[in-house]
């Protein structure tokens, strides 16, 4: 047995027996069978560390006795995609998934080892039931150690629509945010089991939900880039299954996010918090389902469809148990302070937030099944697109945008009318100069949802600018601090609430993004030959000439264009089509390259004002006439003569080009979409990043208040 | 060397996993669990206190309202910190 098998095998081993460890120091009260469990979960993270390790070393390698290696790399993979081409099978994307969880879970649980007494041996407990079943799903039914004898000399590849450089980091952040939030689950779990539905198990793993909910945005906003720029649709988002399926956990994580601090300052939504937690638990595992299970068409789903009964047992599993133990906890978990709310509070704010949250989860998750549930009820398998789902989330969209500018103007318990119009005068007055401006600007007032949108954000960052204005502010006047200090000073001893706040702005500048884009984009799909000219959007795009190139692992046949405006050049793009050669023996040495996959690069000219996007689709056929002749002279060329032949193809469409279809989109402010990625990441690591710890000191204070007073200046 | 790396893997497991039942386990005792949830309310409760004092300095509460809540934060902050100092007291007698 090889040392990546016989890791596997043992980490199936310690995952169960760490459980059965840790649920019987609980029952028992025997500390030390507690701590057996919880290094249980080190011992599996260093055990599936050194599999991790031999895989990974396997691909740099080349290693071609390994199935997995040959199937999914070749001789001629760029070493970049070489390290990244284990996630793109399923046996490899299972140990990542695996491995992921057992960091994570090493890291919490070290983390909380001298807190949470009565919790901890529980959430390892259910973090070590996920260990237990991706184990059984890589020891028995996806192996990733499966060897070859002999082993062939050369592997099939990377998949083409994967060689991007987002798809080296893509999939990570998207399981570390499936593997973050099965944390919060874990502990939800633990605090129903143990009646402990205080909010201790919130503050415990509130930085981990934070985490999962900021690795699976990137991880999506990394998929949009890739499907924007690699995929060659001219799209960032399709509502794909997929995409889907990485969307609802981490709607259902900002919901808990928010509600989250409704629980810890009131004591209220101690129900709805759990289920939302373990609602986002679920949909994680859900979503690695869709992936790995192929039970729904996706453009994503590269694996096959052998774990959708594993997989479907396990998430009814889930279900079930998750039901069962809130139906018997429900005593437990009715709010003993519950009071009523303020209309004019945070608190009601985050719970309106929460409804068109859980409300867009519905919608994508009804959306996203709806071919399951239309051959359940009818026999036929109907889908549903872009416009249905647009016709729903638009609105719901509107009002989170217009929310999370109004949360921020709010004090918790009770606002007073005073001071809520005081409040919102400033950014209401902004959001409306914006609409009016861009009424003015030429922005048809008919394309109403763009302009709530835009609206919805301009007063979402005037609010957030208004509350860092009034900030520094007070901290001027308490300080007497220049302003970028009292800036950083105020975000330092707020690293919470200012982090959130610019999440609220990143959030508003991908809504800007996807708004504009959505609403003013132009596409055309034109048949050139070289010398003509296309417009779109205003911009004329002539086609110049033909390009090609032969490389070791494709053909790549191409354009160049040349963009101008008013006669002005703005850009030259090049665009081109790639094809990698299918492993059909029979179709010749020239015709296997045209008969196999085939991959897009667009020619892109980026930019905050828009994009200018275009993909070459060669006419293939035209050449089909000389390919089929060199194949029948030389049916068995290889090495360079068939790298000859190639060439004199290529060549010759470079010489005499047939005519081409190209896709041509300008599409305003897509970049405003990454920035907005960019400025939310940077806002929720300011959120997660711990506090100074308070210095413990035992102070005889005279009167308590006054040591109120230190520690708080302090802390 | 295949099996000799398995067996090294193996015991490495083994003992890391056993250790806590061969010698003495180190923390997370019931005072030690108590002082970390009471230190986390606290901190909770401070953040809650200087949220409410910049809600008011930036003029969403009323002085009415801020004092009052600020007086009923400020009462619970002091009843973890008396029960922080209970159990660190706790602690200290039996050290």
């Amino acid at each position: 047995m090889t040392l990546g098998r016989a890791c596997l095998f043992l980490a199936l081993a310690i995952a169960p027996i760490g459980a059965i460890a840790s649920i019987y120091g609980a029952r028992t009260g025997r500390r030390e069978w507690v701590a057996v469990g919880r290094r249980s979960v080190y011992a599996l993270a260093a055990v599936l560390t050194v599999a991790f390790a031999v895989l990974e070393s396997a691909f740099l390698r080349s290693d071609f006795s390994f199935e997995v290696v040959t199937t999914h790399s070749s001789i001629a993979t760029p070493f970049f995609y070489k390290a990244a081409a284990m996630w793109s099978s399923q046996e490899g994307s299972l140990l990542l998934w695996m491995w992921l969880l057992s960091l994570w879970s090493s890291l919490v649980l070290f983390l909380t080892r001298r807190s949470l007494r009565e919790l901890a041996p529980y959430a390892t407990a259910v973090l070590l039931g996920f260990a237990t079943f991706f184990g059984a799903l890589v020891v028995f039914m996806a192996n990733p150690f499966q060897l070859l004898d002999p082993a062939p000399s050369d592997g099939t590849g990377l998949q083409p629509l994967l060689r991007h450089p987002s798809m080296m980091i893509h999939p990570p952040m998207l399981y570390s945010g499936y593997t973050l939030f099965t944390v919060p689950f874990a502990f939800a779990v633990a605090a129903l089991i143990t009646r402990r539905t205080d909010a201790a198990w919130i503050r415990a793993t509130r930085r981990f939900g934070l985490a999962a909910w900021t690795f699976l945005g990137i991880g999506i906003l990394l998929g949009a880039r890739w499907s924007w720029s690699e995929l060659g649709w001219g799209g960032y988002w399709a509502w794909d299954p997929v995409e889907n399926a990485a969307l609802m956990p981490w709607l259902a994580g900002t919901a808990f996010l928010h509600s989250f601090m409704v629980q810890e300052k009131r004591g209220l939504l101690k129900l709805w918090n759990v289920c939302l937690v373990l609602g986002a638990g679920i949909l994680a595992i859900l979503g690695t389902f869709l992936v790995r299970s192929g039970i729904l068409q996706s453009i994503h789903a590269f694996g096959g469809s052998t774990l959708g009964k594993p997989f479907l047992g396990f998430i009814a599993l889930l279900v079930l148990g998750s039901v069962a133990l809130v139906m018997s906890r429900r005593d437990d978990l009715r709010s003993p302070e519950a009071r009523s709310y303020s209309p004019l509070s945070r608190e009601s704010i985050f719970l309106m937030n929460n409804v068109l949250l859980v409300g867009l989860c519905f919608v994508i998750f009804w959306g996203t099944f709806f071919p399951l549930i239309s051959e359940a009820v009818t026999g036929n398998k109907a889908s549903v697109g872009p416009p249905w789902f647009d016709r729903y989330t638009v609105p719901l969209a509107i009002g989170l945008v217009f929310f999370s500018g109004l949360g921020p103007l709010l004090a918790w318990r009770k606002t007073t009318l005073a001071g809520a119009r005081r409040s919102l005068q400033g950014p209401a007055l902004f959001a409306l100069v914006v609409v009016v401006l861009l009424i003015v600007l030429g922005v048809p007032a008919g394309k109403w949802t763009a302009l709530a949108l835009f609206g919805g954000a301009a007063f979402a960052i005037g609010s957030v600018v208004q509350e860092l204005w009034r900030g520094v502010s007070v901290r001027r006047a308490q300080a007497a601090e220049s302003p970028p200090v009292a800036l950083v000073s105020i975000v330092r001893r707020n690293r919470r609430r200012y982090g959130g706040y610019i999440v609220h702005v990143g959030i508003a500048l991908l809504f800007v993004g996807v708004g504009a884009s959505a609403a003013f984009q132009h596409v055309r799909d034109v048949r050139l030959s070289p010398g003509q000219t296309a417009r779109v959007g205003g911009y004329d795009v002539h086609y110049v000439r033909a390009t090609s190139s032969v490389g070791p692992e494709k053909v790549s046949l191409g354009a160049v264009l040349d963009v101008s405006k008013g006669g002005k050049h703005v850009s030259t793009l090049r665009t081109t089509r790639g094809y990698y050669p299918s492993s059909d023996p029979t179709a010749g040495p020239v015709g296997q390259y045209f008969d196999g996959d085939s991959t897009t690069e667009v020619g892109l000219k980026a930019g905050l004002r828009r994009d200018i996007w275009t993909a070459v689709q060669p006419d293939i056929g035209a050449m089909q006439k000389m390919v089929d002749g060199i194949d029948k002279r030389f049916p068995l060329a290889q090495g360079d003569t068939q790298r000859f032949l190639l060439t004199a193809v290529s060549q010759r469409y470079v010489v005499a080009p047939p005519p081409a279809v190209f896709r041509l989109i300008v599409s305003p402010m897509v970049e405003w979409i990454w920035l907005g990625g960019i400025v939310l990441g940077l806002g929720a690591l300011i959120a997660i990043w711990p506090p100074p710890r308070a210095q413990r000191r035992h102070v005889v204070a005279p009167s308590w208040s006054a040591r109120l007073g230190r520690e708080l200046s302090r802390a | 060397m295949q099996f000799v790396l398995v067996m090294l893997v193996l015991c490495g497991a083994t003992a890391l996993m056993a250790s806590p039942l061969y010698s003495k386990v180190r923390g997370a005792d019931g005072q030690d669990a108590e002082e970390a949830a009471l230190e986390a309310a606290r901190d909770a409760k401070f953040r809650e206190i200087r949220d409410a004092e910049l809600d008011f300095r930036t003029g969403k509460l009323s002085r009415d309202d801020y004092r009052a809540l600020d007086s009923t934060l400020r009462a619970e902050a002091i009843d973890l910190l008396r029960r922080l100092d209970a159990v660190r007291g706790h602690e200290e007698q039996a050290a």
